[in-house]
């Protein structure tokens, strides 16, 4: 009983068939103390696993284990059938099966409760108040007092001296009053202007959230929601990309909205936006576009200037790489890839007569000179002049009688070009002379007066580039004794002896008597390939193939006067008109650009530029537009030569 | 030619800044603390202009301050509170350390301090500056006033942020300034106009946070530190300018009430937002300045003439809801309709076992709109309306009293706009929008008049595009013809010619005309200098852009309505 008592204070919480077990098996352990029989003593069982015998008794033999043959099945079998099978448990220290009596089975019930194993065990007994308020006459203890308990302690002497010192030295204080001043009061009663830092002004408050839209809205109009693909795209996107950053969404009604996820980062990111970026006055550029626009004369005021294409020239089955009119204007001549030259009537369109030559035309030029009838031709390394036999035929057998009346020069002199007079059928065809040069020519053209001739035989490894011959005296010059660059197109002044020379990325002015270097304009732009001498003859304009017309005043300086970007493509060739202020430009992109160029006498003023009309006609082939261009010599009309093997001309 | 030689980096703009790391060593104090003065003192971080310069020659990426900032900083007192309390908290940890129960008391008590009111009177050095910069502040303080009172911060900063919020809503319903409301997906976006200067704040939906783990609560709980001083001292001035009793006060009928009101009730009935406030001098209600007359002349006048306007359209908004009863069911967000509608002059109230300071019954008879959130309701009182709580919003963006048709229960609703979009010319309107506009100006609305109108001008269109194709084909035809005369002539094949009579070819001088204008033009902006151009490009560039987008909402909005149209007459139908 006395160890029942004592495992009394046990406490059980374990409530499944295994738990009980176990607990039964416990108090069988404590129960069988008393009439021992075996010896080993409070030892885990499983040592004597391997043995035939469990321990030993008093006399000291062997206490055997009891046969157990009782497999799985047996054991449930065992379980199912036997009514007591819940309150057998095994005896650890004997190894027999027993089985527990009512009390013993009540016994574990009360612990498994928590309730004291002894039944009679009253646990609310009433409380003895031992040490009561009551004072009583007796002591509870007889010892006598201490000694120290009535003499003052040195200890606390010595803390109270320390702290008494520590305030005399300042280092303990008295506490703080409590603040008394209201957290909030009237912090701007004294608004003092002198007191504003000067840093203020300097500060830049922070600028306020953008308000939102209606897209933003919990039930926005339909067309704010996004549609599939925009969704799928502004999921693609990087958040910082993001024009939006959050999914408009419509929500039937109020109660429905749920919480905004991102409600604490847009808080947050708006701090750092406080603290972390810099800030700064940003001049704002707040022009109406109109006002960027320049005012230039309206196209009207600036009339006559062509307009419309009126005439087309067709015939040829090539490239028509050059064009030029005569100096009455009642002619048009045209070289073309298709090795041929044909002459048109201007007015009428109709051509009167094309002569076939040995390669394909690089250029044609009409003789300036009205009294003598003309034609410069070049293909291959051939320069060939051409008597057409149009309009006056007076003039044109003048012409016959100019070229045949030379006399060969006594003393004949080694020349780079060989000048054969043409017979024959060539003769027939209205050949009259025929320069053959060293090299391809590419460019020829007429001085004023009509007696030089200016070839251009682009070649960058030679000094012999730009040839000028004089046809009444049959004599071929190379005014340069040095290369200076690829050379792309030559033209005379129209007034002066000065001679004009194009490279690759200048124009040079030469002084034809003083025979020296005058000018170098820089035309600022990556390839030259056209340039047009205004006749007064202080003006050029150079065409280049990176799109850019170039305007120079020579009396102004060696740089531009204006670029223009008109093209969208490479500028092919520019020409002045003779009277009128007008300047045309013809570029890859099929286009005719006619711009109003005046210049006037006055010095101080400047050449006033304004384009007046594109000119659209000819189709592109093969990446090309408008090869030639040129004006009429005493109408605002314009002709331009194309790669679609048409001449157009614009009145 | 004597001299010293100049050194690089030693003058100039290399040194006017100063980088994040070196300020930081300057004032001596960790990185949290800088950041933290920085955020108190306003202090930001300025862009060089040469970067590379003042980096010296570096280019690696830093932050940099300008010089005189930091050293204005270094004067400031706040600074050396912050040391003093590093010193403090190492000193409670030792004394914890050593389990010195009296000394981690006493320096308990004497905790330090500081305070930001120097700061405040320091960065905002008139009231209106104040004012002008309290939307942040405003933002601050509802978000943080919804937190829950666990974790991410101190429970006396959600108090304080709380009672300022009250508070600042309390004056918005005494002033009744309030201008606009929107219902974002965001949360709600209130706009008042105080003194003269537009503030807008948004509230969080009224929902437990899901607090993020890539937001640093001790940044915000500085700004926080920050806008509560801020948004107290201005409180406390703005109850001054309207002679009310600050902190502030319901007001009470029987003065014995008072004493024994439990503070914490009157706490709770003030954030009810259902009474007015208690004032300092018993003022005479609705005593409104009148403008003054002035002679004015010219633009003067009409000027004069539109802000009067602008005055007399605005004092209506202001009494929109007077004279109305609302009872809010209790699924509407309480809180947000309480101060909308006390904020425009109506009278509100709730079920007593909502919320503190209901004023009337569901069963009171004057109520003449009952706000509900739900399909249906199953007992309806006949002498009131059962309408859904954007119609409030919209009604106060509206600046009218809608129909409240449209808004009855179960009833689609019509779309929320945004009253903070300003359409300019060329924008894109959303016909809502357009029908308010005629709503304000007291038109009725004919909404199926217009419907056909539309129609018959989408017919007009189409017509007119019809017009345009035939025309192109015309000129087709004609290119065709000429093209073929043109072959034959090649060929050389003699044509069998025939006189036509010609037709004359109506010329169109309007369009003539403005073909040439736009050629003029076209003209003009080839002339135009490069970087003019350049500029001109990116603006018409900004235009294009704004216009094809306008247009592209325009055609999202007609193919929406297209689709729609069915289920509608369908629906008209069946009615």
């Amino acid at each position: 009983h006395s160890s029942k008592r004592s495992l009394t204070k046990i406490y059980a919480y374990g409530h499944d068939q295994d738990q009980r077990k176990f607990w039964l098996a416990l108090i069988l352990t404590s129960v069988t103390l008393q009439d021992i029989r075996n010896t080993v003593g409070n030892i885990p069982m499983e040592w004597y696993k391997d043995y035939p015998h469990i321990g030993y008794d008093l006399d000291g033999k062997k206490i055997f284990k009891p046969i157990r043959n009782k497999d799985e099945l047996d054991e449930f079998l065992d379980k199912m059938e036997n009514p007591d099978y819940w309150r057998t448990v095994q005896d650890k220290m004997t190894g027999a099966d027993i089985r527990l009596s009512d009390e013993q089975v009540d016994l574990v019930h009360r612990l498994q409760e928590g309730k004291f194993g002894d039944v009679n065990f009253n646990e609310y007994e009433p409380a003895i108040d031992f040490f009561s308020n009551e004072v009583m006459i007796h002591p509870v203890t007889n010892r006598p007092q201490d000694k120290r308990s009535f003499i003052p302690s040195l200890i606390e002497k010595e803390k109270v001296g320390k702290l008494v010192h520590a305030i005399k030295m300042g280092w303990i204080k008295p506490r703080r009053p409590k603040e008394t001043t209201p957290q909030y009061y009237d912090l701007w009663a004294k608004e003092d202007p002198n007191s504003i830092l000067g840093r203020h002004k300097m500060h830049v408050p922070a600028p306020k959230l953008k308000l939102p839209g209606h897209e933003e809205s919990y039930n926005p109009p339909p067309e704010y929601l996004m549609s599939e693909e925009e969704r799928l795209a502004w999921e693609q996107q990087d958040p910082e990309d993001r024009k939006l950053s959050f999914l408009p969404q419509k929500f039937a009604c109020l109660r429905a909205v749920p919480a905004y996820s991102r409600f604490i980062h847009e808080r947050f990111e708006r701090c750092l936006d406080l603290y972390l970026c810099p800030r700064q006055r940003k001049m704002r550029v707040n022009v109406n576009p109109e006002d960027l626009i320049p005012k230039l004369p309206k196209p009207k005021d600036l009339q006559p200037f062509p307009t419309t294409q009126s005439l087309v020239y067709r015939g040829h089955s090539s490239l028509v790489r050059s064009i030029s009119t005569s100096p009455s204007g009642q002619w048009l001549v045209s070289g073309s890839d298709d090795c041929t030259v044909r002459f048109w009537e201007v007015s009428t369109a109709r051509c009167l007569k094309t002569v076939e030559v040995g390669g394909a035309v690089k250029g044609v030029a009409w003789n300036p000179n009205p009294s003598i009838c003309l034609v410069a031709i070049s293909y291959d390394d051939t320069v060939v002049l051409l008597n057409p036999g149009l309009g006056d035929r007076l003039v044109s057998t003048a012409t016959d009688q100019l070229i045949s009346s030379y006399e060969e020069p006594e003393e004949v002199k080694e020349q780079p070009v060989q000048w054969t007079v043409a017979e024959g059928e060539g003769h027939e065809q209205g050949h009259r002379l025929i320069l053959k040069h060293p090299k391809a020519v590419r460019q020829v053209t007429w001085h004023g007066k009509g007696d030089y001739l200016a070839c251009v035989m682009p070649d960058n490894g030679s000094s012999l580039q730009v040839v000028i011959h004089q046809v009444s005296k049959r004599r071929t010059q190379n005014p340069f004794r040095k290369n200076k660059g690829l050379v792309q197109c030559v033209s005379f002044h129209p007034i002066r002896p000065y001679f004009f020379v194009a490279t690759q990325r200048y124009v040079r002015v030469y002084n034809l008597i003083k025979q020296e270097l005058t000018k170098k304009l820089m035309a600022n732009c990556k390839w030259i390939s056209s340039m047009a001498t205004h006749p007064g003859g202080d003006n050029v304009i150079c065409g280049s193939y990176d799109c850019r017309l170039a305007w120079f005043d020579l009396d102004l300086s060696t740089k531009p006067y204006k670029v223009l970007r008109h093209h969208k493509k490479a500028l092919r060739s520019v020409a002045y008109h003779r009277h009128y202020p007008l300047f045309a430009s013809g570029s890859d992109d099929g286009s005719v650009i006619v711009c109003h160029g005046m210049v006037y006498n006055d010095l101080l003023q400047n050449p006033l530029i304004v384009p007046v009309k594109v000119l659209k006609g000819h189709t592109i082939t093969h990446d090309l537009g408008v090869l030639d261009v040129t004006f009429h010599p005493t109408q605002p009309w314009v002709f331009s030569s194309g790669a679609d093997g048409t001449v157009r001309l614009f009145t | 030619m004597g001299g010293l030689q100049k050194k690089k980096y030693e003058s100039g703009s290399a040194t006017n800044y100063i980088s994040r790391n070196k300020a930081r060593k300057k004032l001596s104090l960790s990185l949290a603390d800088f950041r933290r003065l920085c955020i108190l003192k306003g202090i930001y971080p300025h862009e060089p202009k040469h970067k590379k310069k003042v980096n010296k020659g570096s280019t690696a990426p830093r932050t940099f301050y300008l010089l005189k900032d930091i050293r204005f900083l270094l004067h400031e007192p706040i600074v050396g509170k912050f040391r003093e309390y590093k010193i403090f908290v190492r000193k409670l940890r030792k004394a914890y350390g050593k389990a010195e129960w009296s000394g981690v008391q006493r320096m308990k008590e004497n905790k330090p301090a500081y305070k930001l009111d120097h700061i405040i009177k320091e960065r905002y050095p008139t009231f209106i500056d104040a004012v002008r910069d309290v939307d942040d502040a405003l933002s601050m303080c509802f978000l943080f006033s919804t937190f829950a009172r666990t974790g991410k911060c101190h429970v006396q900063t959600i108090q304080l942020c709380r009672r300022l919020g009250v508070e600042w809503m309390n004056y918005i319903i005494t002033s009744r300034s309030l201008r606009k409301v929107f219902l974002s997906i965001k949360g709600i976006y209130y706009q008042a106009e105080v003194l003269g200067q537009t503030i807008t704040w948004i509230i969080p939906y009224q929902f437990a946070h899901d607090h993020p783990t890539d937001v640093d609560y001790r940044v915000m709980a500085t700004f926080t530190e920050l806008y509560t001083t801020l948004l107290g001292f201005v409180n406390f001035r703005l109850y001054q300018t309207l002679n009310l009793v600050y902190p502030p006060k319901v007001k009470h009928t029987k003065c014995a009430s008072i004493k024994y009101m439990d503070l914490h009730i009157s706490y709770q009935k003030l954030a009810a937002l259902s009474a007015s406030l208690a004032r300092t001098v018993p003022s005479v209600e609705d005593e409104e300045a009148e403008l003054d007359h002035f002679p004015a002349e010219g633009e003067d006048l009409e000027k004069m003439e539109t802000r009067e306007k602008m005055e007399l359209e605005q004092n209506k908004q202001k009494k929109l809801f007077e004279g109305l009863k609302f009872f809010l069911n209790r699924e509407v967000p309480r809180e947000s309709l309480a101060f909308v509608i006390r904020c425009f002059g109506g009278e509100v109230s709730w079920d007593k076992s909502l919320c503190i300071g209901s004023t009337y019954d569901e069963t009171d008879e004057t109520i003449t709109h009952h706000i509900v959130d739900r399909p249906t309701i199953d007992k309806q009182y006949i002498n009131r309306y059962y309408i859904q709580p954007q119609w409030v919003y919209d009604c106060v963006n509206g600046k009218i009293l809608l129909p409240v048709e449209e808004y009855f229960l179960g009833v689609t609703l019509p779309p929320h706009l945004s009253p903070f979009v300003e359409e300019s010319e060329g924008d894109y309107v959303p016909p809502e929008k357009l029908k308010l506009l005629a709503l304000q100006k007291g038109e009725k609305p004919q909404a199926e008049e217009d419907e056909e109108e539309e129609e018959e001008e989408e017919d007009d269109e189409d017509d007119e595009e019809e017009d345009d194709q035939s025309e192109d084909e015309d000129e087709a035809e004609d290119e065709a013809s000429l093209a073929e005369m043109e072959e034959k002539r090649a060929q050389g094949k003699s044509l069998s010619v025939k006189v036509t009579p010609g037709k004359v070819k109506p010329e169109n001088r309007m369009r003539t005309e403005q073909e040439e204008k736009a050629e003029e033009k076209r003209l003009a902006i080839m002339m135009m200098k490069k970087r003019e151009k350049y500029l001109y490009d990116k603006i018409m560039f900004g235009k294009k852009r704004h216009v094809r987008e306008a247009n592209k909402l325009a055609a999202k909005r007609k193919a929406h309505d297209d689709a729609n149209k069915p289920d509608k007459k369908k629906k008209k139908k069946k009615c």
